[in-house]
């Protein structure tokens, strides 16, 4: 049973060329890391998989479900099952952090906000978003503001959130990009732990190489909009893997036919 | 009529540049209205003596303020500040909806927002005095003409700031509350606007000094309040009385500024 399938994928801003035909599928329960240098399409890649970005031709489908024709409720109910963990956390900076973690619920019943919102939603709600915070071992800062926490904290409250929504399927776009090493590698464990107890599938794009090693069970490299790679992680050696961050990695490189005007040019070109 | 000025070598600049034909032009503009504009007020000699004559007549007649109907005074300084504080809540609250359909990242589509500005710029473009003149001969004369007057000044302000704000605020968390499943009203009401609530605070604050302050004037069109005592004291030539308006309205302008000041520290 395949969790996410994409087929023949294509995206396109303006006249750069970012997804060039990918197809991929992922196994329900797998734990895929997606690796890239930065400017290779990974980020749109992630946002094209829950619908925040449009492709032009191809098919994502999620649990069978298609993302890419889904609308309105269709795609939000999609969404309900993908839990997303981002780079910059996104957590509701001026609110506490057990309103964030309450945040996560928002999708799953009508009524939304009302439902969720600290002094309105039902006991079982809140308990539930007290176990999430317990599971991130943040229970302790529930009152805390969430701009008053360091990043790794943030991060870990951000993935009580996702835990609160339930979901099947996990996507990561550089969950630790902005974290120390030491705070990276206590925010992977907790991800990883929470997945395999719920038995979620998950995408996780990373640029560290040793991070991949460690967790991932599969390695999917993408190099100028194209995936190039795609092993599992047992039988990944370093040679490919540092292939994905030589040459022309960028999908905007002039190489690729899409010159950065003025880059390497002299000072002559200027407009008169 | 430009100045021509050789630098000495390729590299030094010159030491005098001639401005650009546009800003001659507008420099020419501006010298040629403020002469017309400064003959056509007909200032001479003899009206500034005769002004400053009629000054001295009128502070002579003004002092000591005539302090007898303070109650008079009292009732219409109250009304005045039920007008501001009726006027100015009801003109924020209903500022938020504006603004968010205002708001590019809010807005449900671009042609609502485009009719939602320009309602707003209008509301701020007609001054309130206008406003209230408008309003006396829609609902009479009386503080309710005063009240519509200061919401639609408030709206036009406050509206326009607030979305300032609501579009400033970086997207990741409504991203975030998006792509689990949210609804669109949810995710503005949850993610975007907490994170405006510092600012629109302090824009609430100032638009509250803001009401008083025009809410004073608008009496002097009918529209309610102490300005009515006032252009009556005027009228008959009755300065003192005039001077005790004028004087408590200093009193109570300054007092509600300092209290403003106080709850804005208290507050940021």
């Amino acid at each position: 049973m395949s969790s996410i399938k994409i087929s023949g994928l294509n995206k396109y801003y303006g006249a750069l060329h970012v997804l060039r035909s990918l197809d991929l599928t992922i196994g329900a329960g797998e734990g895929v890391v997606l690796l890239g240098a930065n400017g290779c399409g990974k980020s749109t890649l992630m946002k094209c998989l829950n619908g925040l970005e449009r492709p032009q031709s191809g098919t994502i489908s999620i649990d069978d479900k298609d993302v890419t024709s889904a609308k309105g409720k269709q795609l939000r109910s999609i969404r309900r099952d993908v839990g997303v963990v981002f780079q910059q956390f996104n957590l509701v900076e001026n609110l506490s952090v057990f309103q964030n973690v309450l945040y996560g619920a928002m999708g799953q019943r009508p009524g939304g906000l009302l439902t969720v919102w600290n002094s309105l939603a039902p006991n079982t709600t809140r308990e539930k978003a007290m176990h999430c915070l317990e599971r991130v071992r943040m229970a302790d800062k529930a009152g805390y503001r969430c701009r008053d926490l360091s990043g790794g904290q943030q991060q870990r409250v951000a993935i009580a959130r996702m835990l609160m929504q339930n979901p099947k399927v996990i996507l990561a776009d550089e969950p630790v990009a902005s974290l120390d090493p030491k705070a990276g590698r206590e925010v992977m464990d907790l991800l990883w732990e929470v997945v395999t107890e719920h038995k979620m599938t998950v995408f996780c794009s990373l640029h560290q190489l040793d991070l991949a090693k460690n967790y991932a069970d599969r390695i999917v490299g993408m190099k100028a909009g194209r995936i190039v790679l795609d092993t599992q992680q047992v039988n990944a050696d370093n040679e490919s893997l540092a292939e994905l961050y030589q040459g022309d990695t960028r999908v905007d490189s002039a190489s690729n036919g899409y010159g950065l005007p003025g880059v390497g040019t002299g000072m002559q070109e200027e407009p008169a | 009529m430009s100045v021509e000025h050789k630098p000495l070598s390729a590299s030094t600049p010159a030491r005098f540049t001639s401005p650009s034909w546009f800003a001659w032009f507008v420099i020419l503009a501006f010298v040629f209205l403020f002469a017309q504009g400064f003959s056509s007020a007909e200032i001479s000699w003899d009206r500034l003596v005769k002004g400053a004559r009629n000054l001295t007549t009128f502070i002579g007649q003004a002092i000591p303020p005539d302090w007898s109907n303070m109650d008079v005074i009292a009732n219409a300084m109250l009304e005045t500040l039920y007008m501001a504080i009726v006027g100015v809540a009801l003109g924020i609250i209903l500022s938020v909806p504006f603004a968010l359909l205002a708001s590019s990242n809010t807005s449900p589509h671009p042609i609502v927002r485009a009719v939602t500005r320009f309602l707003i710029a209008t509301m701020r473009t007609i001054p309130d005095l206008i406003w209230a003149l408008i309003f006396v001969v829609a609902v009479g004369l009386g503080p309710l003409a005063g009240i519509l007057a200061i919401i639609l000044d408030t709206i036009g302000f406050a509206a326009r700031f607030f979305s300032e704000r609501i579009e400033e605020v970086r997207p990741g968390p409504a991203n975030a509350l998006t792509a689990s499943g949210a609804g669109r009203v949810s995710v503005i009401m949850g993610a975007i606007l907490p994170e405006t609530l510092a600012s629109m605070s302090a824009t609430s604050l100032y638009s509250v000094e803001k009401a008083i302050r025009s809410a004073v004037t608008l009496g002097l069109v009918g529209a309610g309040g102490i300005g009515v005592e006032l252009s009556t004291a005027m009228r008959l030539f009755q300065f003192d009385k005039a001077l005790a308006i004028i004087l408590v309205i200093l009193v109570v302008v300054i007092g509600f500024e300092q209290l403003s000041s106080v709850i804005r520290k208290r507050v940021i």
